[in-house]
């Protein structure tokens, strides 16, 4: 597929299908906050192809990449070695052409702060995107000192517990953090500080703003049994109702999900490093067992690809198997 | 015999403080949940938590009066309770999961 082609709806077409490849499925396209979705079985896998688009990345538009529970430390079934999965993630994120301009961490970089997690994850991730890459903590990275490590090392330009905003080529990032705040019973919480903060941050952004929210725990209600909500995203979510684009890219479950409110899309990302139980299946929200061979197939990344004027924000799930 | 069983179970739970001290006092943690979720103890007894599951998890009291570090697979956890009281406690990495030791 050449890069030359005008965009028309066949070529576009062509490069869903080239983008898409086993696993998810679906490829969700958002332009100007009305959502579509469409089928794509049986494809054949190419996570590489280049994005559609006249003139590629001399469009008006970019790409990044979002990753998400690395859980380096992490030893057991069915993925023993998580270091090599995030190895062959960023294989494929460095294949990527046009390039990501920066990597999106939706947090549990380490398992448990396990030691040297921290510094597997910085050392590996430290070139792979000229942006770098743009964390916020998984509860992982921070239960047991209260996000002192993860601050000292991830924590650059960031406010507070490591929240943070902003703004590249007219879409606006916020990156939450739902993880310092843990109340018995079980949810993520923002806490007053920050959606404080959120509020003041988005009042001087017009409502044509393209708004991509990042954090770790699902801000919406996937399944609060095992945890997997955040007790005061309504707040947050108040505050950016009136933006006629919000994506909402998150982690924490270790698969893809994916909800439309209005004109806000959630979307819930793989794990680099172990797939967990769809929601409520099962007993308990650990690693689900799957065999070793067939384990890539639920392990993965996002790419993301923006595009000025028809602002198409294409988020598209790949798998590493 | 269910019922004999329950009657039976709590016949034995007045045990006098000096017998149930010593006595071992365990919490298993399984599938996300603490076992059993309240434990009734006399005071200056020792609880021992113990980590079953694949995932790592804590012990962390809600009022700060104990709390572990992470717990891998098959790793344990001892308090010993000095002083009566309702010791809510929960998972530091999973805050869904809560427990209770109830001293007196």
């Amino acid at each position: 597929m050449s890069q030359e082609k005008p965009e028309n709806s066949t070529s576009r077409r062509d490069f869903m299908k080239c983008m898409a490849w086993a696993g998810t499925g679906l490829v969700w396209t958002l332009s100007g906050g009305i959502l579509s979705s469409k089928a794509l079985a049986g494809l054949q896998a190419a996570p590489n192809a280049p994005r559609a688009g006249p003139g590629g990345r001399s469009t008006s538009g970019f790409r990044f990449v979002q990753i998400s529970d690395t859980h380096i430390g992490f030893e057991k079934d069915p993925n023993k070695d998580p270091v090599a999965t995030l190895q062959e993630s960023i294989a494929r994120i460095r294949a990527l052409d046009p390039a990501p301009d920066f990597l999106i961490h939706t947090g549990d970089l380490t398992h448990a702060q396990k030691a040297g997690g921290f510094d597997t994850v910085a050392q590996l991730l430290g070139d792979v995107a000229l942006g770098g890459t743009f964390f916020v903590p998984g509860e992982h990275d921070v239960f047991g000192d209260g996000g002192k490590e993860y601050l000292a090392r991830f924590g650059r330009g960031t406010l507070g517990g490591g929240w943070r905003s902003f703004d590249h080529q007219g879409v606006h990032f916020i990156g939450l953090v739902n993880v310092l705040n843990f109340k018995s019973g079980g949810m993520g919480m923002l806490g007053s500080e920050q959606l404080e903060w959120l509020e003041d941050d988005v009042k001087r952004l017009s409502s044509s703003t393209p708004v991509v929210v990042y954090t770790h725990i699902p801000l919406w209600a996937v399944y609060p049994e095992w945890g997997w909500t955040t007790g005061d995203a309504q707040q947050a979510l108040a505050y950016l109702k009136r933006f006629g684009s919000v994506t909402v890219l998150n982690g924490h479950i270790h698969q893809v999900l994916q909800k439309v409110e209005g004109n806000m899309t959630f979307h819930n990302a793989m794990s680099t490093a172990f797939p967990q139980p769809a929601p409520g299946q099962g007993p308990g929200p650990g690693p689900l067992k799957v065999p070793a061979d067939e384990v890539r197939r639920l392990l993965g990344l996002r790419s993301v690809t923006y595009t000025a004027g028809k602002q198409p924000l294409a988020v598209v799930d790949s798998t590493l198997g | 015999m269910l019922g004999l069983l329950w009657i039976a179970a709590f016949a034995g739970a007045p045990v006098p403080a000096h017998a149930a001290s010593t006595a071992p006092a365990e919490v298993h943690i399984w599938n996300f949940t603490f076992d059993p979720p309240s434990l009734t103890v006399p005071v200056g007894a020792t609880v021992t938590w113990i980590n079953r599951d694949d995932e790592p998890h804590t012990v962390t009291s809600a009022e700060g009066a104990f709390t572990s570090q992470a717990l891998d697979t098959d790793d344990s956890f001892s308090f010993r309770f000095d002083a009566p009281g309702t010791y809510v406690y929960r998972c530091a990495i999973h805050p869904q999961m809560t427990g209770t030791i109830v001293v007196r």
